[in-house]
């Protein structure tokens, strides 16, 4: 897509990308109904079309048809800043994602980099949704994301600067490319380093607790802060901040595919695009979710010992043991 | 340190035990019924609302004889009975039985008590209605719709 | 408590926890003073679903107070209902067949696992598990079928009468409980392994939320609140009742006294309630379900009268003072929830919100129960 006048391919892009926020929330809310339904032994959705598939345009039609109510003594700014914010962090970070070897919207060499600032803005959006709304449990939330967030950015980010020291570069599109088979995954322990499944599981875990998903939910702890941040919101307000948590969850997903599985190539070196990248994305999300459907919730000081005591020494020793093989081999 | 190891280690294995039975209960076929589509079977001695039970021999179609023992046993007070003596008969003859289901709490009490077991237990549980008077039935109409 | 909190120039606030709160599954208030997210006083606020049990039962005949019961501890509703016929049963002089009290234990040892499978699944939610709950659910929904064939009702059962039964099982009831018991004894290592083995609970219930035994006796606490705090109390053994002296079963007790010596007492209380299933089948005498001769108007001498049995969530006691009539002068409920609740104040201080939760979960409250 190379070839477009720049105008063109910036607004293809821009629907492009708004359009997969969009289907990817719709149906990931789907699939997480249906996951759920199946490992409760039941079947989830079903009335909507065909095996339920409409349902979540359903639900969309009644959260955009509902009023969006602010709270009396809300933040008015704030309040209605933030479900945009966490919409505008999800949207933006798709920016740098490789779907193809030319699909990349902008194909930047820092583009790891670029993935982790905006996301970590996110956690301002659920600080500002939380504090805005004057609420007692969404302040409690907040501060609790806000804590979980600090925390888990340290491991993944050592696990990341691992990553970049085996690929050398933190230009994604770079990293797929030296991924062709899938003897060269980077999640396969002759790539580079010994403890690179390590490495991937803690990348996975700090995936999910930075996008809030169970058992890292604490940020929503239905039983303990009724709705946690997003309590006081309805209709779209609350909708946006459901697209965005679905927005990161895919982006977690699509990165460490990216990182340690291959991206966009196939495995086998057949017909490597977007659909191999959708496909090994998705096996992740559905992972998240078997995830959250099977354990209960942590608590914060649990996270937190889990962070410190665990994830970062061993992130740590695995950054220390990369290094030193890349220096003796 | 090494109790540390064996911390994770069992931490790790706790947490992939749980995945492999919610995974074994996912490929496995659901156990629920799509209910307005699909019904578990009633048990035969389900308690609904009561019923008077038709009689094809008497008179009046049912065994009632309105003593009025089931009004005076019922803790809510949901059982209205109307009765008149014709003039020259013997007994009573029932006219009215008014059950207020909304304060009925199923119990049972009534239908032990009735000596002439002229009450039982009807299967309804489909009961939906937007005004309390939906739920105040007249089991002498119920009866002779029953009957006929 | 944290040290900042003791300083009096240091800001607290109030959360209210309820009426309207996932975690208290029913209209309870909690009042919860904290500081940041540990609890610095909680004190739950009664009263919201009271609904005159007691009085009710000073106007009505013995008869029409049979349904009350069952809608106090609507999840054990027929320990309920077995503590109201015992006691009225002791103040007149009834006596019960044999066969009777053999259906009436076994029934009452169903409805505690039925009302464990549930809590189990509700704990497992409060601490944002989902999944138990469906599965701990899917068991239950079977107990209830087996008791709705029976008594024709599945949650407020009324099926004990004074002197008996409503009426007598069949042979297919056997069966079924057979089956039954044989089902969820094969459940019983999944739910172990799902839920008791997992690390993340683990980490949440062991040593959270400690009941000390001085507190329990202090608030009167008894059930698995006080057996998971080391004492070995319970009404079937101390105070037995019915046919209980002939049944084997052991009361399992845990020192810890956090809220997984509770979570613990509970899961083994299933296996045992499913023992004493197993031998009441075996045992079932035939006969009678009813006595021949019980009034058909109750009116008990004069007297005090008090009898307790063990309901799913500890001793549940009813006093009756008679003055001869057909009517109470004065029913009592002693109903184990309303003691248990009483030392949350006094437990929760000093935890963390989640840990509060765990802990309250873990105290199997039901709030009719305690508002009454």
């Amino acid at each position: 897509m190379s070839e477009l006048p720049e105008i063109f391919r910036v607004l293809a892009f821009v629907g492009g990308i708004m359009a997969l926020v969009g289907l990817n929330a719709a149906f990931s809310v789907w699939l997480e109904r249906k996951v759920a339904g199946h490992i409760q032994r039941r079947i989830g959705p079903k009335e909507v079309g065909p095996f339920g598939i409409f349902q979540s345009l359903a639900d969309g039609i009644k959260l955009m048809s509902k009023q969006l109510v602010v709270p009396a003594k809300a933040d008015p700014v704030l309040y209605r800043l933030a479900p945009a914010l966490t919409m505008i962090t999800a949207v933006m970070v798709f920016v740098v994602i490789p779907f193809g070897p030319a699909l990349v919207a902008r194909d930047i060499n820092i583009g790891l980099l670029l993935i982790f600032a905006i996301a970590s803005v996110n956690v301002l959006a659920l600080l500002m949704g939380g504090w805005g709304s004057n609420n007692k449990y969404a302040v409690i939330s907040a501060t609790r994301a806000v804590s979980q967030n600090v925390a888990y950015e340290v491991p993944m980010l050592i696990t990341v600067v691992t990553m970049v020291m085996i690929a050398g570069s933190m230009n994604l599109n770079t990293i797929v490319g030296q991924q062709q088979n899938l003897l060269q995954w980077y999640i396969f322990p002759w790539n580079g380093s010994l403890l690179l499944p390590v490495s991937f599981l803690i990348f996975f875990v700090c995936a999910m607790a930075e996008t809030n998903r169970a058992p890292f939910d604490l940020g929503e702890a239905e039983s303990e802060l009724v709705a946690g941040f997003h309590t006081e919101y309805g209709g779209m307000g609350f909708g946006l901040f459901f697209l965005g948590e679905y927005g990161h969850v895919f982006v977690g997903c699509a990165l460490a595919s990216i990182l340690f599985l291959g991206g966009w190539q196939c495995p086998f070196g057949w017909l490597p695009g977007i659909h191999w990248l959708l496909l090994k994305t998705y096996l992740l999300v559905f992972v998240v979710m078997w995830v959250r459907w099977t354990y209960p919730r942590t608590t914060l000081y649990g996270l937190l010992n889990l962070s410190w005591k665990v994830l970062v020494p061993f992130s740590l020793a695995i950054l220390v043991l990369t290094a030193a093989m890349l220096k003796v081999f | 340190m090494s109790g540390y190891f064996r911390e994770v280690y069992d931490g790790c294995k706790s947490l992939l035990v749980g995945l492999g039975i919610t995974f074994r209960y996912m490929i496995q076929p659901v156990v629920t019924l799509q209910y307005p589509r699909q019904a578990v079977k009633m048990a035969p001695r389900y308690r609904g609302h009561i019923d008077l039970i038709p009689d094809a021999e008497a008179e009046s179609g049912n065994k009632c004889i309105a003593c009025g023992m089931c009004q005076r046993n019922c803790p809510s007070g949901c059982i209205t009975l109307k009765s008149e003596k014709p003039e020259g008969a013997k007994k009573k003859v029932l006219t009215g039985y008014r059950l207020d289901f909304t304060k009925c709490s199923l119990c049972g009490l009534c239908v032990e008590s009735c000596p002439t077991n002229a009450l039982d237990f009807s299967k309804e549980y489909n009961l939906a209605g937007l005004q309390a008077e939906n739920f105040v039935f007249d089991l002498l109409k119920r009866c002779e719709e029953r009957r006929r | 408590m944290s040290v900042l909190a003791a300083d009096p120039t240091y800001e607290t606030f109030v959360l209210n926890m309820g009426p309207q709160h996932p975690a208290t599954h029913g209209a309870l208030r909690v009042k919860l003073v904290m500081d940041g997210e540990y609890i610095v006083e909680a004190e739950p606020v009664l009263g919201y679903i009271h609904r005159m049990h007691e009085k009710m039962g000073e106007n009505r005949t013995y008869h029409q107070y049979l349904p009350n019961p069952s809608r106090l501890d609507y999840l054990s509703a027929m320990a309920c209902t077995h503590g109201h016929v015992a006691t009225v049963e002791r103040a007149a002089g009834i006596a019960v067949p044999e066969r009777a009290e053999y259906l009436r234990v076994i029934t009452v040892e169903l409805n505690r696992v039925s009302s464990h499978l549930l809590w189990l699944g509700a704990f497992v939610l409060d601490l944002g598990g989902f999944t138990p709950l469906l599965y701990a659910m899917d068991d239950r929904e079977q107990i209830l079928d087996l008791l709705e064939r029976v008594t024709g009702s599945r949650l407020t059962y009324c099926y004990f009468r004074f002197g008996g039964l409503y009426n007598d099982v069949d042979d297919d009831f056997v069966d079924g409980a057979r089956a039954l018991v044989k089902r969820i004894r094969d459940k019983m290592p999944m739910y172990h392994n799902l839920i008791t083995k997992n690390v993340i609970l683990r980490q949440r219930l062991e040593g959270i939320g400690p009941i000390s035994a001085e507190m329990c006796r202090k608030y009167g606490a008894t059930g698995p609140v006080a057996r998971g705090s080391g004492i070995p109390y319970d009404v079937r053994k101390h105070e037995p009742y019915s046919v209980y002296p002939e049944f084997d079963f052991d009361v399992p007790v845990y020192e810890q006294g956090d809220s997984m010596a509770r979570y613990l007492v509970r899961m083994d209380e299933i296996e045992q309630s499913l023992r004493i299933v197993e031998q009441g089948l075996d045992k079932l005498p035939e006969g009678p379900v009813m006595a021949e001769k019980v009034p058909k108007i109750i009116k008990p001498p004069k007297g005090d009268y008090y009898c307790a049995v063990e309901a799913a969530r500890g001793s549940f006691g009813i006093r009756l003072v008679s003055d001869g009539t057909n009517t109470p002068y004065r029913l009592k409920l002693r109903s184990p929830c309303f003691s248990n609740v009483s030392l949350f104040g006094e437990a929760a201080r000093g935890l963390l919100l989640a840990d509060a939760v765990a802990l309250f979960g873990s105290l199997d409250l039901v709030i009719p129960d305690i508002d009454r």
